[in-house]
């Protein structure tokens, strides 16, 4: 197994699924000679060439409008939209065409498409390269949203959201493209999109994350180790479907629950998860749920390290509930 | 459609044409048949055969028949809403007729008749619009919004645009796959306005993709007038932006429509790239059932356009030709009619959608969310006991 970051996990996973299925087809802005703002298509434009990796004009969506057409007709297209925080001209084309195909001509057609998009903060980018905007997709039907946290379950997730029959919001941490690296399989290498992993047993409080909050919380939590607090962590990995069974299963165990995400905390997808946690699991609780996030404040640009949410504040979390 | 090459029928039209038009000049719009049926399209007259002119006028006068019937039905309150097309018929037959069985379709509001046109079996089109469990889509969307994928007819949604964009992915998807079909975008003068008009003539334009965009120019976008969406003095005109010919027609006229889409969709097939067309006509009723158009315009307007019938022009031109007589056209109505009656009574007969139906097809399978809220719907609704809420009416 060759170490990764996971831009090339991402460009692993996309080689191969270009090599093993030619109806696969890449599009957006810049992936082709470029290979990508970030390098994700790097050498795919060389290998496929410009009809599998078009350089489109610079329209999201026109995009993901055209990618929706390319799947209708059968095509497996993927469409990357250059940062998430340029994604909300395709909102319509996502919210109103892919994610209701399926479901509006009862399964005649369908959309079959992956949309590939970085998230988050964590490289100085100010408003408009840093959001995380997966909370408005998740309030979509016929949507699923994935967010990966590692190297090797970006290209196990990105493998299988290819190759899902319904439309995937891929959505890609820019904090850990490639601050982190890890052994990824080589080859065929898929994770179930659906199942959430737990990235470190404990009993005393469930942290629940994802994407680049997942490290955070793994530096929160060998903290609270030192201090004798025992944290399970559960990535959640995919947004929709939720795999609410884990999350469950964990906190009835640990009886307390920290959600961090960095989002904005209203409406965020942590207030869903709590949510589920006071319906399905009040009596298990043995203290209130407790959230992480950013700020209800546009993305800042020189205070962004105090927006986002580090290993510091969520220990302060995690002692709250601890010793509520 | 077994008529010979198009071409042959208006070798010469397009000067002699733009001399008959009502506006006289470099965009004036292609015209064949002036209002009464005279052919002015140029020496050696129409060409179509006279099996393909009567199958025009058929196809036309359906449509017409099934507006008035639907419109029926909705004031009885046996559909709850119908987006008419009467005054459109010879925009919507004749486009429909110039695409080929293999060919796509991604429609707008006022396309139902494509689909007809295409094999879509009217009871199913009633059944539709009663959001009956018998049709495909199982009563989950408003009337009007068909899916009909053995004629590559694209399930409709009520956003206004987005479907260029998809028919733009579906040419270049066939392109890529050296498939020789060209998709039809269809929309109205309203959806010149959207960012995805501008992106699919844009995208479609770099990528030299066979499709055509079909704009029904109707006047009006519910209420607001042409000139109050644009200030452009054509939709036509707007092509040139994206290096792609714009051409206009008369709208009104089912040969000139059928003449001018053959050639785009032609130049299309060939490699030669898009066309936008701008079909000049009138929406003579309402947006929809919901509209009271005599709110916003005058009604002389609306008589102006009604002196241009589309269905009585190429009636005329059919009974000056002696393709058509008075009996035969009374014969014709009367089988259209009794098939739409047909239609009602077997679109009656289905059932409304199963509860079941409110979940799947969100997903390829259940999410256990959805899975969830299934059986928690179902054992409420058991435990109250009786029929799912109605259709209309409240719980």
């Amino acid at each position: 197994m060759a170490v990764m970051t996971m831009v090339e996990a991402i460009n692993d996973a996309l080689r191969v699924e270009m090599r093993r299925d030619p109806r696969v087809v890449l599009l957006g802005e810049d992936v082709g000679i470029k290979g990508g703002v970030f390098g994700c298509s790097a050498g795919l434009f060389k290998e496929f060439g410009g009809d599998r990796v078009m350089d489109t004009p610079l329209a999201e969506s026109g995009i993901v409008g055209a990618a929706i057409g390319m799947a209708l007709y059968g095509l497996v297209p993927i469409a990357e939209i250059q940062f998430g925080d340029f994604i909300y001209p395709a909102f319509d084309q996502i919210v109103s065409e892919a994610a209701k195909m399926r479901y509006r001509s009862g399964g005649e057609y369908t959309v079959p498409m992956t949309i590939r998009t970085p998230i988050g903060g964590g490289i100085r980018g100010g408003h408009y390269h840093s959001q995380s905007p997966e909370a408005y997709f998740a309030h979509t039907p016929g949507l699923k949203v994935v967010v990966p946290s590692t190297p090797a379950d970006a290209k196990g997730l990105l493998l299988a959201s290819i190759r899902d029959p319904d439309p995937v919001l891929f959505m890609e941490p820019k904090l850990i493209y490639r601050s982190l690296k890890e052994e990824v399989p080589a080859g065929e290498h898929l994770v179930e999109i659906g199942k959430a992993r737990i990235v470190r047993p404990g009993k005393d409080v469930t942290l629940i994350a994802w994407g680049g909050m997942v490290g955070m919380c793994e530096k929160a939590a060998a903290k609270c180790a030192e201090e004798g607090i025992d944290c399970e962590i559960v990535d959640v990995r995919t947004i929709v479907p939720l795999d609410e069974a884990t999350i469950l299963e964990s906190v009835k165990k640990t009886g307390r629950a920290v959600i961090v995400y960095e989002a904005p905390k209203t409406g965020g997808f942590g207030g869903e998860i709590s949510a589920i946690l006071a319906e399905k699991a009040i009596e298990w609780l043995e203290a209130p749920i407790v959230r992480v996030t950013g700020f209800d404040t546009p993305f800042p640009y020189t205070l962004e390290s105090v927006y986002l949410p580090e290993p510091g504040r969520i220990r302060e979390a995690v002692l709250k509930v601890a010793r509520f | 459609m077994g008529s010979r090459s198009p071409k042959a029928a208006t070798a010469d039209a397009p000067s002699a044409a733009a001399a008959a038009g009502p506006a006289a000049g470099a965009d004036a719009p292609l015209r064949l048949l002036a209002p009464d049926g005279s052919w002015v399209g140029g020496a050696g007259g129409n060409a179509l055969a006279p099996e393909t002119l009567l199958e025009l006028y058929r196809g036309m006068l359906r449509i017409r028949l099934l507006d008035g019937r639907m419109l029926n039905l909705q004031r009885q309150g046996r559909i709850g809403f119908f987006g008419q097309c009467t005054g459109q018929e010879a925009a919507i037959v004749g486009s429909a007729a110039a695409l080929e069985a293999r060919d796509w379709v991604a429609p707008a509001l006022r396309e139902a008749g494509v689909a007809l046109w295409r094999g879509l079996p009217i009871e199913r089109l009633i059944a539709q619009c009663m959001g009956k469990g018998s049709e495909v889509s199982q009563g989950r969307q408003m009337p009007c919004h068909h899916s009909f994928r053995a004629a590559n007819f694209v399930s409709m949604s009520s956003v206004i645009a987005t479907q260029l964009l998809h028919a733009v992915g579906i040419a270049r998807a066939a392109q890529l796959s050296k498939d020789p079909i060209v998709a039809m975008g269809y929309l109205g003068d309203g959806a010149t306005s959207e960012h995805d008009f501008h992106c699919a003539l844009n995208f479609a334009g770099v990528w030299k993709a066979p499709v055509v965009f079909f704009c029904q120019n109707n006047q009006w976008a519910i209420s607001v007038p042409f000139a109050k969406q644009t200030a452009a003095k054509s939709i036509a005109a707007k092509a040139v932006a994206y290096g792609m010919p714009g051409v206009r027609v008369d709208g009104n006229d089912v040969l000139a429509v059928l003449d001018v889409t053959r050639q785009a969709v032609e130049r299309a097939r060939s490699g030669g790239g898009p066309t936008l067309i701008e079909a000049l006509t009138y929406r003579r009723l309402g947006h929809s059932s919901s509209d009271d158009p005599t709110r916003y315009r005058e009604q002389g307007e609306v008589a102006q356009w009604e002196a241009q019938d589309p269905i009585e022009r190429l009636k005329r031109h059919l009974l000056a030709l002696g393709l058509l007589t008075a009996a035969k056209d009374e014969a014709i109505e009367e089988e259209l009619q009794a098939a739409i009656s047909e239609g009602i009574r077997i679109a009656e007969q289905g059932g409304e959608p199963p509860l079941e139906s409110l979940f799947t097809d969100v997903f390829a399978e259940l999410t256990p969310q959805l899975r969830e809220q299934q059986a928690a719907a179902q054992a409420e609704l058991a435990a109250r006991g009786g029929p799912l809420p109605s259709h209309h009416g409240s719980r």
